[in-house]
């Protein structure tokens, strides 16, 4: 069974009013446990609207979005326990830090879910642990902290409620890509161990190809593509043609496969094209 | 340096004064052309956005001086001066607007240089035409995309008729189309208006498409020099875990492998030549 299943949804801003905005227009998909999915698109492709239909801050104008199975608005008021199994890291997390102590502040959602303070500890202590921070920090004022930590306090937050599906807006937005490489590799980690369902919107590229299993393509309200993320970007041409771009290392090995030379159309990583290039040389005399 | 606009002299600054060790620039020294596109890369916490407030006098160094046009920026007279001449944009649009209409944020900083209405309906005009907002004067921001907020935001500077534009990371919250918006037009005002663009990015394909990059370090110059130069030194940019475009990075790896291509590999069309000829040398086709 799926563990997020969307059938037909749509949603529209200010219906009936003349802002009137479709942001999703009837949308369907589902998501396996333990799987990891890109979502691009330009911005206001529908992108955020989607991802907070998803855990039900926004319940769609039509269409049903199912969670394990469940309709997750057949009862409105119990939609609170469907936020604790969907975590939603927002873009820019950090300016959400509100507590006194970086240990309240991602105590803050599992004492919402009514554990007890020892569960509560093991908790807090395991999210600080995936997202690379020490137990000292937690003493600390979380607005006595750099950038890069705030960003990882906020979203330990997150990860702290154990969410069956974790929803990340553009974690590494703002980052250099040293931080940025070690913030996906945390998340990679925690989504390895807990095999839950990561759902990863993002407008690099790169971090899509490297990381998704499959990728979803939004634009103008619609779902367009949902495929293997190497099939996905093996579609230059359309890709382009939707304003997105594919990684640097997938468009020079379509250049070249438009030179005519057999290269493969899913390179996702510059090893890979190493491996191809490599590859075409075989048989070939001068010095390898 | 002919022309130089701006004149860093032995400068060294830390945020806690009391506290000298944790400096942020010590002895620091650099000196910028006018007219020059200059891209500033290196980690969070190198002192790219520290510099770019340095620049216009928001932060005064500690020892050193800083000339902006051969102003002192730390002369109080000459604040206003030096903030007329040299502009800032910063990463997020949202930040930045202050007016409910595109035309009317446009004409705020003009509004306080006290200039004359029929000035300033002038200067906006032409600041809009500039970013190509123009048609999408009377709108307003909320309405707008990414990339069109901060083309306003661009234009907001713009219309103040500065010699020089600092943009700390402007395409970082954009979508692709979005980043060409915004690189095209700093690309634009550079060629086209002669305006010196200090760009602070983490994208390293932004950062091939400026005349000169300068890598820092721990508040030192590590590389500068055009980015073909800069980019060929990738030995240099890895062991400081800056990335490489991945155009850059093949390349780099190809030659590991003893094959013949050229240095300072910077986009995917180069590369894609590069890579072709170097296949067609070797009869593989």
């Amino acid at each position: 069974m799926s563990i997020i299943k969307a059938e037909n949804i749509s949603f529209t801003y200010s219906q009936g009013t003349s802002l009137e905005k479709t942001a999703v227009d009837n949308v369907s998909f589902s998501i396996e446990k333990g799987e990891l999915v890109g979502v691009i698109g330009h911005t206001g492709s529908g992108k955020s609207t989607l991802v907070q239909l998803l855990n039900g801050l926004l319940k769609p104008t039509s269409g049903k979005i199912f969670f394990n199975g469940n309709d997750i608005w057949a009862e409105p008021k119990k939609i609170r326990s469907l936020r604790f199994n969907v975590g939603m890291v927002f873009q820019y997390p950090e300016y959400q830090l509100f507590e006194e102590t970086v240990y309240k502040d991602v105590a803050f959602g599992p004492a919402n879910m009514g554990l007890s303070q020892d569960e509560i500890e093991q908790k807090v202590l395991n999210a600080i642990r995936f997202v690379g921070l020490k137990e000292n920090i937690l003493s600390k004022s979380p607005f006595d902290l750099s950038g890069g930590e705030k960003r990882r306090v906020a979203i330990a937050g997150v990860i702290a409620m154990d969410p069956q599906v974790l929803i990340l807006d553009e974690p590494t937005a703002g980052l250099d890509p040293h931080g940025r490489d070690v913030l996906l590799s945390q998340i990679l980690d925690y989504h390895k161990t807990k095999n839950n369902s990561v759902i990863l919107v993002s407008h690099n590229m790169e971090d899509i190809a490297q990381n998704a299993n499959r990728t979803m393509v939004l634009s103008d309200s619609k779902l367009v593509m949902l495929d293997d993320t190497a099939k996905i970007f093996s579609r230059v041409n359309e890709l382009e043609q939707i304003g997105l771009q594919v990684p640097q290392i997938t468009k020079i090995m379509s250049l070249l496969r438009e030179q005519g030379f057999p290269v493969s159309k899913s390179v996702l990583t510059v090893q890979q094209a190493l491996k191809e290039i490599v590859n075409l040389t075989k048989g070939a005399d001068p010095f390898l | 340096m002919p022309n130089t606009f701006i004149d860093i002299q032995n400068i060294s600054f830390s945020y806690d004064e009391d506290n000298s060790s944790d400096k942020i620039f010590d002895n620091f020294s650099l000196k910028i052309a006018k007219g020059d596109f200059i891209a500033l890369i290196g980690h969070n916490g190198c002192g790219k956005s520290t510099l770019s407030k340095l620049l216009n006098g928001l932060y005064l160094p500690q020892t050193g001086n800083i000339f902006v046009d051969g102003m002192d920026t730390k002369d109080d007279n000459l604040k206003y001066e030096i903030r007329k001449k040299l502009g800032l944009v910063f990463q997020n649009p949202d930040n930045q607007i202050v007016a409910s209409v595109v035309e009317e944020d446009v004409a705020f900083g003009p509004e306080n240089l006290g200039l004359d209405p029929l000035e300033i309906r002038k200067r906006v005009d032409y600041a809009l035409k500039t970013v190509d907002m123009y048609e999408h004067r009377l709108k307003a921001p909320y309405n707008l995309s990414g990339g069109q907020k901060q083309r306003v935001a661009i234009a907001g500077i713009i219309a103040m008729q500065p010699d020089c534009i600092v943009l700390d990371e402007p395409t970082s919250m954009l979508d692709p189309k979005g980043c060409n918006e915004v690189m095209n037009t700093i690309i634009n005002l550079n060629k086209t208006f002669n305006i010196t663009v200090i760009l602070i990015t983490h994208n390293m394909k932004e950062a091939a498409l400026a005349k000169r990059v300068i890598v820092l370090d721990k508040g030192r110059i590590i590389s500068d020099g055009k980015p073909r130069e800069v980019f060929s030194n990738v030995d240099l940019l890895k062991k400081f875990s800056l990335s490489v475009p991945q155009a850059t990075e093949l390349a780099y790896l190809l030659k590991g492998y003893g094959f013949n291509l050229p240095d300072g590999i910077l986009d995917e069309y180069e590369c894609a030549v590069a890579v072709s000829q170097m296949l067609e040398d070797l009869k593989c086709r």
